[in-house]
């Protein structure tokens, strides 16, 4: 056996040893009530950062086998508020602004005018299900150089005829699958599943894919991020 | 540095006892963090669980459990992601610390399930759950004890490979398909839980059964009186 050694000794050495576990209270910092706020916002925000950086721009979300796509009346349709916002497509347009060279009202026609993708691609709802659907639509992309957006700035920005709103970091707004969507399973989009026209981003979360578009503007600046993301829910969510 | 032992001597009574040092403090520091972030993590994962209680399709949805509130945390679904996604980097990090330390010093040996200890296993199986003779201890750690912990941390590398297949099922779609997709991912992670709380179940009971000596032991490294004592 080792050395011998007198009890006062060996119990100097335990609380030595003990303390030493100290930083470990750091942790319950998360239990007191004022801190645990922007605690859980920097950890968050912590993620978000983390999901910026493995975001690729040239890596595409997997896409799927017409025989994979879930039946369109299994595609469920979620919405904060109304299902149908009463949209009259015969005045619908969209509003373009910001750091836009050429904003104004764009009909419809004008973003079928662009190359259309069809692509089935999954849908992830933050809730935990997800459904394979197709969908139809002008790239993002492609909107924005139309209307000579500066892609320099950081964000764009959509409101929505139900008083939704989101945002897109512009290197998601960029990726190639982000379609200005205007068609699900071939077939112009219902008023519940957004009409006339709606976000559809594959390497993003449900809630950011907004719903009744009604104006689109290029901003370095947001005031809000989005409706679920101002109550606490992430602001990047890239899947 | 483990299984550095010394004698205590009690100046009044002369009586001798002997300790060991069994845990190291990086053993010892994310052992304590684990346990705070796997508490969190459970409790927060099972309010996000509350959003959708199934493994199915959305349309019809059929619940699996309704699992009580009371038993989450988060309070509701954005809370609930903002303790998971904040506590899942302090889980890595001490996982990643964990394991990295027990590979540079060696000390992974004492607790790494190999095949010589598979003819270990069935006897000291025997003594715990039927019971038969308590086999002499050999080493710090039994054969089924080392199987445990193996499995333990085995299955700690597995929630965090099937929860980054669900956070970012696109930029680690390979990760996703590995595990049958997204939605099969979401039930894998699900899955790992409940064999990481059955493992947590068993520790908790033998930590009770060993008593406090060997309860100390995890927060000063030093066990006093212990069964097993390196030559």
């Amino acid at each position: 056996m080792g050395l011998r050694i007198p009890q006062r000794k060996f119990k100097s050495i335990n609380r030595r040893e003990l303390l030493k576990l100290t930083p470990m209270v750091a942790l319950g910092a998360f239990a007191i009530p004022t801190l645990q706020k922007p605690l859980l916002k920097a950890g968050l925000g912590f993620s978000d950062w983390a999901s910026g950086l493995l975001f690729r721009h040239g890596h595409l979300a997997p896409t799927f086998a017409d025989a994979h796509v879930t039946p369109f009346n299994k595609f469920p349709i979620n919405d904060y508020d109304v299902d149908d916002p009463e949209v009259d497509f015969d005045q619908w347009n969209l509003t373009v602004a910001g750091a836009v060279q050429k904003p104004g009202n764009y009909t419809l026609a004008k973003v079928q005018n662009l190359p259309k993708v069809t692509q089935n691609t999954r849908h992830v709802c933050v809730e935990g299900w997800d459904v394979i659907g197709n969908f139809g639509g002008t790239r993002l992309s492609d909107f924005l150089k139309m209307i000579g957006a500066d892609t320099t700035s950081r964000f764009v920005f959509v409101e929505c005829a139900d008083a939704y709103y989101e945002s897109l970091d512009m290197a998601t707004a960029l990726h190639p699958q982000t379609l200005l969507c205007y068609e699900m399973y071939g077939q112009p989009l219902t008023r519940e599943h957004g009409a006339p026209l709606r976000l559809q981003i594959p390497t993003k979360i449900g809630y950011k894919q907004a719903k009744y578009l009604t104006s689109l503007k290029v901003t370095n600046v947001l005031q809000k991020v989005g409706y679920w993301e101002d109550q606490g829910y992430s602001d990047f969510y890239g899947l | 540095m483990a299984s550095q032992a010394v004698e205590i001597e009690n100046p009044k009574t002369g009586e001798v006892t002997e300790a060991v040092y069994e845990h190291p403090f990086v053993v010892r520091l994310c052992h304590w963090v684990n346990a705070g972030s796997l508490f969190v993590l459970v409790g927060s994962g099972l309010q996000i669980f509350r959003a959708f209680p199934s493994f199915g399709a959305k349309i019809p949805q059929k619940d699996l459990i309704h699992w009580p509130k009371a038993f989450a945390i988060g309070g509701w679904l954005g809370g609930a992601l903002q303790w998971h996604l904040t506590f899942m980097w302090i889980y890595i990090v001490s996982g990643l610390v964990y394991v990295g330390y027990q590979l540079f010093s060696g000390n992974y040996k004492q607790i790494l399930f190999v095949p010589r200890d598979i003819p270990g296993v069935w006897p000291m199986v025997r003594h715990y759950f039927f019971f038969g003779p308590k086999p002499p201890a050999k080493e710090a750690y039994n054969p089924l004890q080392k199987h445990a912990y193996t499995s333990a941390i085995v299955l700690g590398v597995l929630s965090v490979l099937t929860g980054l297949a669900i956070w970012k099922p696109v930029q680690f779609s390979w990760l996703a398909w590995l595990m049958g997709g997204f939605h099969y991912a979401r039930l894998w992670h699900f899955v790992i839980m409940w064999a990481l709380l059955a493992f947590v179940f068993g520790h908790l009971v033998m930590v009770i059964l060993h008593g406090w000596n060997n309860f100390v032991s995890m927060f000063t490294g030093w066990k006093k009186d212990p069964e097993y004592r390196p030559e």
